[in-house]
């Protein structure tokens, strides 16, 4: 129906949106009925999804035309905003932005620098950036889940902690089993992705590939191809955060800093 | 304020010198400046709240000092690794945290981290001493809580420690299991020469267990010396 009614490609998306947008703003006026009040939350999100998202096809529609190395600097912001992000997670741990930062840029970086190296992501700007901001997003919240798990658990296990340094324990030897669940807990997401590929739901890149022509069993192939990407960076995140971030937690005279109060 | 300087007879192992915490703008310890000497029991006493848990653990180096230092056996602190220091001065703790496992794992821990396996014997004599025999296997989750606390001091004196800090060690404790644990701290007091400084709020257990004890309010030391001076009879 809007087919007819909208004749480029850039109304007919608006007009999508548009519906899209009614249809979310209907069921939370249907929430508002049973006094679960999502206006102002929802309308503003919509209204910041639209123009986020604009804003970014605006900028791949510019980056089209420029030069392939640009996004290497491209990538790089994202990383940056990304160790950013997630470090909140991790409030109380002194240096957990540079944790996060550096751990997110070896995770992601080196999975999308062997693959793209192996020839698994293309080169081009339309390719290597939005697989690259898939990889990057999915190491950022994987380092957000075992920041915060690891924060959970050493405060949860202060005096069990404090014991074994009153014993004469080195620090990093106190929290190894807190380290090692974070890294198992946050890793959950991703590897639970990989099972119910194709069972449980069809991602939106094999779906964007399905609607843009390409063959169902090379977009499912790829699809595969990219969760599984994220899992290896993800893991690789999640390992040397929390290796990094254990040493964060205590002082240079082996006393644990985190606590609950500071 | 009435500082009583009781000379006890002995040696120095452990002096205060201006040792000061502040945690941002409180100041949870002031300026405290006590020897402690070998083989006497100081005890800490205060209401709660008056610093005396910060000031335990100040004295193994747990938390850091903002001013002032410690000296163990005339050697200022600081001069040891955090680890020795812990070896040295060992601790015992309210809640007695034991690890999961058996109790012979729990003993084994601290000398393990310096790579020293404990044998049996030793385990088993260690476990004679305070009164469990024959417990090395049993599981600490099935212990009660008199018994958890004395494979706590085990654990702590696993490690030869020279000086034993014991913060509020019998106040999680049943009556009747208060009295064992406070009998068999006496008793490894009076037949090892142990040196040690324990928190308490009771001041009659002060009475009964101390030497000396130290008086703190508000996180300064406000006196000390033999419990019947400090805090009557």
């Amino acid at each position: 129906m809007l087919k007819s009614l909208f004749h480029t490609q850039l109304t007919l998306g608006f007009a999508q949106a548009g519906i899209a947008s009614v249809l979310a703003l209907a069921v939370v006026l249907l929430a508002r009925r049973r006094n679960i009040h999502l206006e102002s939350d929802a309308a503003i999100a919509l209204l910041r999804g639209i123009v986020q998202i604009v804003a970014v096809g605006s900028i791949l529609a510019l980056l089209l035309k420029s030069p392939r190395w640009i996004s290497v600097f491209l990538l790089t912001g994202m990383i940056i905003a990304a160790g950013s992000i997630s470090a909140k997670r991790a409030k109380n741990i002194p240096g957990a932005r540079k944790v996060s930062t550096y751990s997110i840029a070896a995770g992601a970086g080196l999975v999308t620098a062997v693959m793209t190296w192996a020839g698994v992501i293309d080169t081009a700007i339309t390719s290597l950036i939005p697989v690259g901001s898939m990889i990057i997003a999915n190491a950022m919240n994987t380092n957000g889940l075992a920041l915060n798990r690891f924060r959970s658990e050493v405060l949860a296990h202060a005096g069990e902690i404090e014991t074994a340094l009153a014993l004469g324990a080195a620090p990093e030897h106190t929290v190894a089993s807190y380290a090692e669940s974070s890294i198992h807990a946050s890793l959950i997401p991703a590897i639970d992705n990989l099972r119910s590929l194709g069972i449980v739901w069809i991602p939106g890149l094999m779906t964007g590939m399905l609607l843009s022509g390409a063959d169902p069993l090379y977009a499912a192939i790829y699809q595969f191809v990219v969760i599984a990407m994220i899992l290896a960076s993800s893991g690789l995140t999640s390992l040397l955060s929390t290796m990094m971030i254990r040493n964060h937690a205590f002082s240079a005279a082996e006393q644990l800093v985190l606590k609950s109060s500071g | 304020m009435s500082v009583a300087q009781e000379t006890v007879a002995g040696t120095v192992v452990l002096r205060t010198e201006h040792l000061g915490r502040r945690v941002g703008d409180i100041s949870v310890v002031t300026d405290i400046s006590l020897d402690v000497y070998h083989g006497e029991m100081l005890g800490i006493v205060g209401p709660s709240g008056s610093g005396k848990s910060s000031l335990l653990r100040l004295l193994n180096r747990l938390d850091e000092p903002t001013s002032g230092t410690v000296f163990l056996d005339g050697q200022d602190y600081r001069q040891f690794s955090p680890r020795e220091l812990r070896r040295r001065v060992g601790m015992v703790t309210q809640r007695p945290f034991l690890f999961p496992g058996n109790v012979a794992g729990n003993i084994r821990f601290g000398p393990l981290q310096r790579g020293e396996v404990v044998a049996d014997e030793d385990i088993a004599r260690l476990l004679e001493r305070v009164g469990l025999p024959g417990f090395a296997g049993r599981e600490v989750a099935n212990l009660s809580g008199g018994e958890q606390q004395r494979v706590s001091l085990a654990r702590a004196l696993a490690n030869h420690p020279e000086i034993l800090l014991l913060d509020e060690p019998t106040s999680a404790l049943d009556e009747q299991a208060k009295t064992g644990v406070e009998q068999l701290i006496c008793s490894l007091v009076k037949d090892t020469s142990l040196t040690c400084v324990m928190v308490t709020h009771d001041r009659d257990q002060a009475r009964r267990m101390c030497d000396r004890v130290a008086l703190l309010e508000a996180g300064r030391l406000i006196q000390y010396g033999k419990p019947a001076e400090v805090l009557g009879a």
